[in-house]
Formats: C-alpha cells, structure tokens, sequence
C-alpha cells in the first residue's frame, strides 16, 4: 500500500510542476533557517571547548540588587568572587575571568582590534585550552605580577604573521608589552564567558582588581566541585553565603546572585529572580512556530487546491472502499513524502549555507556544522511539518461527499 | 439479492426542495442483469448511487444480502462496499497518474491484501476482460473502450456480487458499446454476478433481464 501512495505522491508532484516547486521550496527554506539556529543552538549547548568540565562546574555570572526604588544588576567583582566565593568548603577551585575589554594594538601601521580578558590561575586548572605552542601561566607568574599573556591561534596569525613559534616574543595590548607564554586554540565569541583574543594574569591590571569592595565589577566566576554529585550541594552552599552578605547600602534590601549550570546560566537574562530558561525556549519556540507558520499555511493552501483537483479519484477511492481514515492516512503519507523531499533539499541548502557562514567569519571563531543531533532535529522537523501541513487538507479530503466527488 | 422499500430523496437548500426520487421499490434477485432507464434528470444515477451507498436516502430502507445499512458507520459502509460492490462509471473515473494493473489493484488495497496477492487478482480481472497486454499502460495511453475495461476489471477484482454500472457505454460508439456489453453479459451469465445498469440505450436495455423505468423520480415500469 505504501508503494502505492509512493507512486501515487511522486505522480501528484510531477503533475503541477510549478506547485510543487512553491512547495518544495517553502518547506527547504524554514528548514535552512530552523537547522542554522539549531546548528547555532547544538554548538553553544554542546560544544565544550575549552570548558570541558562542564558537567561539574557551576557559573556565577551575575549579581542583582534590589531595592524599593532601584536595582542594579550585572557582573561581579574580583574582591567578591576572590574573598566570598573562595571561602565556600565545596568548590575545589575557584576561577575568575573578567569579562572582554576591547583595545587595539598596532603592528607595521597596521591596526588591531583584540579583546583582551584578566584570570586567575584556577582559571587556567578548570578550563582545558589546547595550547598549540607554550602553557599557561603558573602561579607565581599571577602571584609576580608579570606581564606575560596566552593569546588565539588567530591573534597570533594577525599580530606575528607567518612566524612559527611565538612563545616568548612580545605582544602590545592597552599600550603594554607582555612576553607571550602560550598560544591555544579559538575560543567561538558565543562562549562569551571563555572568549577573549588575549589571556592576562589579573595581577598584570594597571589598576588593583582587589582595591573594589564591593560585589559589583568586572568578572565572572567558575565553581569547580570535586565530582558531579557535588553540584546541588555547592549551588545550595552558594546560595546560603549569598543570603548572608551584609547588604552594602540603604537603598537596598535584597541580594540575587545564583551559580548556574552551564545553560542556565547562558541564558539567565538578568532578571535573577527567575531563570531566563524559560525566556530563552520560549523564545526559541516562538520564532520557530513563526518561521514555520507562514510556510504550513502556504502548505495547507497548496494541498486543498491539490486536493480539489484529485476529487475524482477521492471519490472512487470511497467508492470502492476507503474508509475516512485511510484516506486521511494516504493523504499525510503523501504530505511527508513532500515534507522528507523537501527536508532532504533543506539540509542540502543548509549545509551550503553553513559553508558560506562559516568562510564568511560573520561571528569570530564560530565553525558551525552539520552533526547527527542537528540532522536528527532536522528530521523531527519534517515530519511535525508534514502532519501540520497534511492535516487539515487530509482532512477536509475524507469529508468530502463521493458522489460529489465523482461529479467533479 | 437488493431490496429497496420506499426509497426517497430530497434535495434541500436554503430555498428549494427537489424531489430526486419518489418511493421507489425494488427487488432484485441475485444474478439478475437490471437496466434501468429513463429521461435526464429522472433520478436513475440517484437510484444508483442509493443502492451503491453511496449516497443516503432521504426515506425508506435498503437491505442488500439480506443486511439493512441504515445503521452503518462510514467505515462499515466502506467495508461493505468494499466486499460486496464493484462500480463502473460512465467517465470510467481511472486514476491517471497509476498503471492499468494499479488501477485495477485499488479495491484490493482496502481489504488488507497481500502485494503478491492483489498482483495476482488483478492479472486475473485484466485476462477476463481481455487486457493483459496493457498491464504496464497508463490510462492516458488507452482507447475509450480499453479504459472501460479496466473499470471493468476494477469493479470485479474483487469478487463482488453486485456491480454497478452508470452508463458503461455512454462514452463510447457503438461497436466499443457492444463489446463492453458483452463483457458484462458474459460475468453475469458465468460467475452470476448481479448487475444493475443504468443507460439511455434501448437497445442494450434489451439485452438484460428486466427494465424499469422513471420519470421525474418515480418509477413507471
């Protein structure tokens, strides 16, 4: 049966060539969009470099205060991550990083535009950068203060040209000099909270990171626990030293700050009240409905003409013994083979589209591909398409009267 | 074989009602070849479609093998239709994107038949009307007449007591009418099929064993 309704689905399509290109074509572009995004999606949720402990770390991104009349929100500073997060029993490291600063750097009349990021040496012991050339910085290099620097694979192509090794050659950044003591691998922009072109002790500042008091600053911290079981213990820890900071003015009544997991601290909007999860998926699934929704109309439209001009053979389908359902199940069998023809022109499209982004270099460091989560996702997306599109059609089709069927 | 016991239909819209039949009752005995005839519009395809369910009437009571239908679901009337009914239609009503054996094979896809099975019931009904060398033709590819026979061939591949014809020669001259005529007198004399036929040809009408007429809806004969 089914290789009839194959036969039949490929003879429909053949029939109104111009129909089925508008069909063909609306269901591999939403496609394209809806595998970018998941492509975009797969790649910040699941591509762990150089954040390879993720599954036992927990981020602390954002401090929030509240009072009857004011808020402010935002990243924290060194002295609290350094001084309040350090004295928890659970974490068994502590990183901090501060967020990029933008700065140029020159080399032969040539301008550049790096980011440049300060971190403590923990930074370097939870995350898992793949040096390319030298190490991190050790401990005494932060506790000394020098100024020595790990930088991208790409800013070392940028500043230094063809030169091989760059491992004790100096680089300018904010109008320093510092000795270059590793290079790693790109870190993608969409890990804002890794990325930087530059790496710097935070002890080589110009300023003194440990001179601000107050909870408010710069950085963001990384919560290492011993083993994964560990995580809601040191997020409950967390969250009981955050509830007994003293509150810092009188304008203030409240304290948010939350060490996250991975995700949720990504999306956490800065609303600390409540998690931005469920902003973030709503949000997601609205533009997908909505990407989607002009399509399946167009869809839905397409299959009733389509339908109506197949009314003779609906009726003496009826007539010899199909029933409502199996006309309905004929119908959307037909729908998905459109919808799997469509999705497979659509990964196509997205694959060429994924090579023009990625060589176009849109969003620094990020190479986005094609994996068997996106090319599953694609999948489920065809066929939710092709039941949405197929139903109402399929269905209006079994209602039809045979004997005005045949008349048509 | 079929009982019709005051079959009537009313056709309403918001405005007018028209009176398509006008308590017609029939008997039809099994194996029994039955034309019926009369004027344009008298309510004779309307008759036919009531008796092939597939249409209901407006009144009265249809028993076909001794079963009344009043009761039936759309999938149990479809069922029914299935096993018990085969149809040929004056524009023969083929599927033109599907062979002359895919055509042939429709009814069989609605009984759960095998692949294998239905290929073979179908090259069967296509030897009995004389097509199987046009197995592998699509409908665009045969003459007024061969289309008819593969209708013909659809209607009985499935074995069915009853077959009914709406004007089987109505799109065809005279010598590809004859030949379908002939068709369906030889499955009613040999494999007993009932068969009731509507047509304007006197002359087919003839042929059969019994002629009832209408006009305006009522039977007159």
């Amino acid at each position: 049966m089914l290789k009839n309704y194959f036969k039949i689905a490929i003879a429909v399509l053949k029939r109104r060539k111009f129909f089925t290109f508008i069909s063909l074509f609306g269901i591999s572009f939403t496609l394209t969009i809806l595998m970018v995004l998941t492509a975009f999606i797969d790649k910040v949720v699941n591509d762990n470099y150089p954040d390879r402990k993720r599954d036992r770390s927990l981020y602390i991104n954002s401090m929030e205060l509240r009072g009857p009349n004011a808020m402010n929100g935002g990243a924290l500073s060194f002295y609290f991550l350094d001084h309040y997060a350090r004295s928890l029993k659970i974490p068994v490291k502590v990183g901090i990083s501060s967020g990029p600063n933008s700065t140029n750097t020159y080399i032969n009349n040539k301008k550049i535009a790096i980011n440049y990021k300060y971190t403590n040496a923990d930074y370097w012991e939870i995350t898992d950068y793949d040096f390319v050339e030298g190490k991190a910085f050790s401990r005494q290099q932060i506790a000394n203060g020098d100024h020595v620097a790990i930088i991208t694979e790409d800013t070392r192509n940028q500043y230094f040209g063809d030169e091989t090794s760059v491992v004790g050659k100096y680089i300018e950044a904010d109008n320093v000099q510092y000795r270059v003591n590793g290079v790693v691998k790109n870190v993608p922009i969409t890990l804002y909270m890794l990325y930087s072109d530059i790496y710097l002790p935070y002890t080589a500042s110009k300023s003194d990171q440990n001179a601000n008091k107050g909870y408010s600053g710069g950085y963001t911290g990384i919560l290492l626990a011993d083993s994964k079981s560990d995580l809601p213990r040191m997020r409950k820890e967390y969250e009981e030293m955050v509830s007994r900071l003293p509150i810092p003015g009188k304008e203030w009544n409240r304290i948010y700050s939350h060490a996250d997991s991975f995700i949720t601290g990504y999306v956490r909007t800065g609303n600390e009240e409540s998690s931005g999860m469920v902003y973030a998926i709503t949000a997601i699934s609205l533009f997908a409905l909505l990407v989607m929704l002009l399509p399946t109309l167009n869809l839905v439209n397409i299959n009733i003409t389509r339908i109506m001009e197949r009314s003779s053979e609906i009726g003496v389908r009826k007539a010899f013994g199909a029933s409502s359902r199996a006309l309905v199940y004929q119908f959307l069998v037909e729908n998905l083979i459109l919808t799997i023809l469509g999705g497979l022109i659509g990964i196509l499209l997205s694959w060429i589209v994924l090579q023009i982004l990625n060589s176009a270099h849109l969003i620094p460091n990020l190479t986005l591909s094609l994996n068997p989560t996106v090319l599953f996702i694609a999948l489920l997306i065809c066929l939710v398409f092709g039941l949405l599109s197929g139903v109402y059609p399929a269905w209006r089709m079994s209602r039809l009267h045979v004997v005005n069927a045949l008349k048509a | 074989m079929i009982q019709l016991k005051d079959i009537q239909k009313v056709y309403r819209t918001d405005s007018i009602e028209t009176l398509a039949l006008s308590s017609i009752s029939l008997d039809i005995a099994k194996g029994e070849f039955l034309s019926v005839m009369g004027p344009s519009g008298c309510g004779k395809s309307t008759l036919l479609n009531i008796m092939g369910l597939l249409d209901e009437p407006t009144g009265g009571k249809i028993t076909i093998d001794e079963q009344t239908t009043e009761h039936l679901s759309d999938r149990q009337l479809a069922q029914f239709r299935n096993k018990k009914l085969g149809f040929i239609f004056q524009s023969y009503h083929l599927i033109n994107d599907l062979k002359v054996l895919d055509n042939v094979e429709l009814p069989l896809l609605y009984r759960n038949a095998s692949a294998k099975e239905r290929r073979q019931l179908a090259a069967a009904a296509l030897e009995k009307v004389g097509l199987s060398n046009r197995v592998k033709h699509f409908p665009t590819q045969l003459s007024g007449g061969q289309k008819q026979r593969v209708a013909i061939a659809r209607a009985i591949v499935g074995q069915p007591e009853i077959i009914l014809a709406d004007e089987p020669t109505g799109n065809l001259d005279s010598a590809m009418g004859n030949e379908i005529m002939d068709i369906l007198l030889h499955l009613n004399k040999t494999e007993s099929a009932t068969i009731v036929m509507v047509t304007h040809d006197e002359h087919m009408a003839k042929k059969t064993h019994r002629l009832v007429r209408l006009f305006d809806g009522s039977q007159v004969q």
